[in-house]
């Protein structure tokens, strides 16, 4: 299915290693669960767009054990692990809940990089390239909107924070453009 | 898949002499049953203008528009107004519905027009109510129902009879984002119904719930966006 690879090129705003270690806590708050339970259950509240691989569980969950906020049972006879959260997992998972997140880590976005660029290089139709960036942002946007119908709600919460910030992309390309015709007719 | 509405190389300029604007120059654009094809734009860039021309509320300057397979340029004002009626759904954004009809009056008032009884037309008004989720509403009046409801008032009224072609301006308005979402939920439906839906949004995320997205820049088409086509 197209959906589950669509990458989506978007800048996240909150690191992703945090976002997953608090999402795992949270899902291990419920109980205790096996490394690829927890990928499934991830994977199925925030949507396909959203894919974790199973290293990624383990690093984790090992990080997460060293750190005392997950504790490993013992293995069964297919050698597989349970993993419970700890007291001190609880009131991190809590802190986490109760904390809003800050901007601030957020990572240069490549894209405004290159717009910048291609106004101040001589030989870059930087009109051009709005249009094309526009219409490749529409068609995630549309894709996007594609997955969300018929998604659950967490799942449909999800796609729709990337919608919102694919849309805020959109408006910003829109107001580049009317801001470049505006100049273009009056130079400075 | 069969072509529910076509223009060809359309131009439409207002008024004449020294005051004629050209809205739209040489614009071809095609829809299929099924298909629903978003239209965006700055202010003034023909979107409200193609609709219009495309729904046969003004004629074209030059070029040919055609509604199922009819070239509405030539018909005289009367039958004009018969396909319209017959063929064709409207939603403006200030909805047009009338104060002093209820919900489900409003909603019979074409079909009226076109002759339909009142018992059926009455029949069909409580169906397309229920379909946009007001049934039960009938009975009061656009002051009685919230933004959103009226909306869905408008567009149950375009969806009434046999309409092929719906035409959307604006249709979510001043909505909130999941009222607008449910709006386009609406017009999906309708559009996998079998249905033709041409929608003017300024709105990048109720763009993305169509087929195509055609940019309008300055009365032409500037781009159009469509998914790969394995994703449809
Ligand atoms: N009846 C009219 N008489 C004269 N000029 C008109 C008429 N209707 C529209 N125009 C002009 O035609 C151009 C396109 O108008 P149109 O209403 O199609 O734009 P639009 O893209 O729908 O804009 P908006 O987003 O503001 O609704 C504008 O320059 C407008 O001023
Ligand atoms: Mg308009």
């Amino acid at each position: 299915m197209l959906v589950t690879r669509l990458t989506v090129r978007i800048p996240r705003m909150h690191t992703q290693y945090m976002s997953i270690r608090h999402g795992l806590l949270a899902l291990l708050s419920q109980g205790a669960r096996y490394g690829y339970q927890l990928r499934t259950e991830f994977e199925a509240s925030t949507g396909a767009t959203w894919p974790l691989n199973i290293g990624q569980v383990y690093t984790t969950l090992s990080r997460m054990e060293r750190d005392g906020l997950v504790a490993p049972g013992e293995q069964d006879d297919q050698g597989r692990v349970v993993y419970a959260i700890t007291e001190q997992g609880r009131s991190e998972l809590a802190r986490w809940f109760s904390t809003p997140i800050a901007q601030a880590d957020r990572p240069r976005d490549e894209l405004v990089i290159k717009l910048a660029m291609a106004v101040i290089a001589p030989d870059v139709d930087a009109a051009a390239m709005i249009q094309a960036q526009r219409s490749a942002t529409m068609r995630t946007l549309q894709q996007l909107t594609k997955a969300k119908r018929g998604a659950g709600v967490a799942q449909r919460l999800v796609y729709d924070s990337m919608i919102f910030q694919a849309e805020a992309e959109q408006r910003w390309l829109d107001h580049c453009e009317s801001v470049l015709a505006a100049h273009s007719e009056r130079p400075e | 898949m069969t072509t529910v509405s076509r223009l060809t190389e359309v131009t439409k300029v207002h008024g004449s002499g020294a005051s004629a604007v050209p809205a739209l120059r040489g614009v071809s654009l095609e829809v299929a049953a099924g298909e629903l094809v978003a239209v965006m734009g700055p202010s003034g860039s023909g979107k409200s203008t193609l609709l219009n021309l495309a729904g046969g509320l003004e004629r074209a300057t030059e070029g040919t528009v055609e509604v199922e397979g009819v070239a509405i340029g030539g018909l005289p004002a009367k039958k004009l107004a018969a396909l319209r009626r017959r063929k064709v759904g409207y939603v403006f954004q200030d909805l047009n519905l009338i104060p002093s009809l209820t919900a489900a009056e409003n909603v019979m008032l074409p079909r009226e027009l076109d002759g339909v009884r009142t018992r059926k037309a009455r029949q069909e008004a409580e169906r397309a109510l229920g379909e946009v989720g007001l049934a039960g509403a009938g009975n009061r009046f656009p002051d009685e129902l919230s933004g959103g409801e009226r909306q869905r008032v408008a567009i149950a009224r375009a969806l009434t009879g046999e309409r092929r072609l719906l035409l959307a301006d604006e249709p979510t308005g001043a909505l909130d984002t999941p009222t607008g979402d449910d709006v386009l939920q609406l017009l999906r439906e309708r559009c996998d119904a079998g249905a033709a839906v041409l929608l003017v949004t300024h709105e990048p995320r109720y763009a993305a719930w169509a087929d195509r997205v055609v940019f309008l820049r300055d009365g032409a088409i500037a781009d159009t966006a469509e998914p790969m086509a394995s994703s449809r």
